[in-house]
């Protein structure tokens, strides 16, 4: 392990500008359990932390004002601060449930809201520097691509890279259509986080446009109606504690006449970023949600999925995943009821 | 690059030099002689290493020491005196015995300060992934899936599981 200098930053800029100037070398770390894993591996081997959690950025609060309504949820607020909100639990189930199914209750009281966003991938080749990974070190190939495979995406991956996006709580933001606020060195700016993240093409090592030094310093969720009736289903390979095969989070409004008024989806475990299935959301708006019309909308938008043998049972898992979301969004009075 | 921090560990405040790579764990095992916390796998997957910090579970083994400076630890060695019932003992460690929530004992340290975690955790009615419905606020009532889903980030390779979930639904007062 490199020697490492350690900053502990006292404001925003301050911390942008440290990271920016040294920035092959430099890194941000918040709860550090992604972060300090990595430095033991050799994963990452930064030469400068700055430690942003003394960062006034730990806010959880509502706003009514030009961006709209919704609420403001500071960078620095723990996953388990979060999921316990109640006005996150009452207007945004999916985000509590997306939470609640991820890591463990000594993690969640660790991780921030920012660092859970900008986790890197659990690929095991990308964690083991020992053999070739395009995301690791550009340029030396994929062992994904013919080894172990199993968690590989589905959608949108290349040859250079077949990675998935590992957080639970990006899904279910990306799904709700939140909005990051973000700072770097040339002032603040404010993105859709599902347009973060990117798909690994001409640049594996990339997870998402942020430029060396940026920061996210909150996240914004608009306040809509749907939004209260999300949920977060997740399908793993043991009851808690692992990571996502695949995952739904997905937000339905009905209209009297049952059929669909407003639908969002959004899948984790599949592609290098939370996979937002617009074209499935807009195949069944304005239609009665039907299984029949579920499969029938599943079918365009996995018309460009890809699987080897290793993934292939991840589509029937993430067809009934969904379906099964969705018809218990539909079928419960209270949606977030039973859904886990 | 070293630096120098201060910590109270059970209790003590206690100053030290360290290397700004040193985590939280070898800190307090290493350097602070403090070898309640546990060094299982190092990567947070085994839970061995929890201790509270600043009040909540935490693991020490994906902390950086500096990154803590000021900060209260509480291992499994000074949970007795949060219990302020005069006991040798906390009541997660009395109920551990009694129900023979370990076998060798190395999980254990981590074991008992993860459930005081939840304990305080279900006590504010935060929910977890076994919980029903999100909007209640009163305590969480531990059933056994409530127990074993946040107990999860806990290993105890000798199984001990019943005996574990017995011994925190009992401290829960269930």
């Amino acid at each position: 392990m490199r020697e490492l200098e350690y900053v502990r930053a006292t404001d925003v800029l301050g911390a942008v500008r440290a990271v920016a100037g040294r920035p092959q070398d430099a890194v941000f770390l918040a709860g550090g359990t992604n972060l300090v894993d990595h430095l033991k591996l050799g994963v990452a081997s930064p030469g400068l932390v700055v430690d942003v959690t003394g960062l006034p950025l730990d806010e959880l609060e509502e706003f009514d004002d030009a961006r709209g309504t919704g609420l403001s949820i500071g960078a620095n607020v723990r996953n388990s601060d979060l999921a316990a909100h109640p006005l996150v639990r009452r207007s945004f189930p999916a985000v509590a449930r997306a939470l609640l199914a991820g890591a463990s209750g000594q993690i969640r009281n660790q991780a921030t809201t920012g660092g859970n966003l900008l986790q890197r991938t659990r690929c095991v080749y990308f964690q083991d520097v020992s053999t070739p990974c395009n995301k690791r070190e550009p340029g030396t190939g994929c062992s994904a691509l013919d080894g172990y495979g199993r968690y590989n995406a589905v959608l949108g991956w290349t040859n250079d890279c077949v990675t998935t996006h590992p957080s639970d709580l990006a899904v279910a933001l990306v799904a709700l259509d939140a909005t990051v606020v973000v700072v770097g060195p040339g002032g603040e700016r404010r993105l859709p986080l599902h347009e973060m993240y990117r798909l690994p093409h001409g640049a594996p090592g990339q997870d998402t446009v942020l430029e060396p030094g940026a920061l996210i310093t909150s996240v914004e969720l608009p306040r809509e109606p749907v939004a209260a009736r999300s949920t977060y289903r997740k399908v793993r390979d043991r009851a808690s504690y692992a990571f996502a095969l695949v995952s739904v989070a997905a937000a339905l409004e009905v209209d009297a006449e049952k059929r669909v008024h407003d639908l969002r989806v959004a899948w984790g475990g599949v592609a290098h970023r939370p996979w937002r299935a617009e074209r499935l959301e807009r195949a069944l708006v304005g239609r009665p949600l039907t299984e029949d019309a579920i499969a029938a909308a599943l079918d365009e938008e996995l018309q460009d999925a890809r699987t080897t043998d290793q993934t292939a049972y991840k589509i029937p898992m993430l067809r009934g995943a969904t379906t099964a979301t969705l018809l218990d969004l539909l079928a419960t009075g209270r949606p977030e009821e039973g859904t886990r | 690059m070293d630096a120098e921090i201060t910590l109270t560990v059970d209790g003590k405040t206690r100053s030290v030099t360290v290397d700004t790579r040193t985590t939280l764990l070898d800190a307090l095992r290493e350097r602070l002689d403090v070898v309640s916390p546990k060094k299982g796998c190092d990567h947070g997957q085994c839970g061995s290493c929890t201790v509270l910090l600043d009040g909540r579970r935490h693991l020490t083994c994906l902390a950086l020491a500096v990154a803590h400076d000021g900060a209260e630890v509480v291992t499994a060695d000074g949970l007795a005196a949060l219990a302020d019932d005069g006991g040798d003992l906390h009541p997660v460690q009395e109920a551990f015995l009694r129900h023979d929530g370990y076998q060798c004992g190395y999980c254990t340290p981590g074991q008992v300060c993860s459930a005081v975690g939840v304990l305080a955790e279900a006590e504010q009615g935060w929910p977890s992934h076994a919980t029903e419905g999100l909007d209640g606020e009163d305590p969480v009532d531990l059933t056994d899936d409530e127990v074993r889903e946040r107990m999860s980030g806990n290993l105890c390779r000798c199984g001990a599981y019943a005996g574990i979930v017995a011994a925190v639904r009992e401290a829960a007062g269930r």
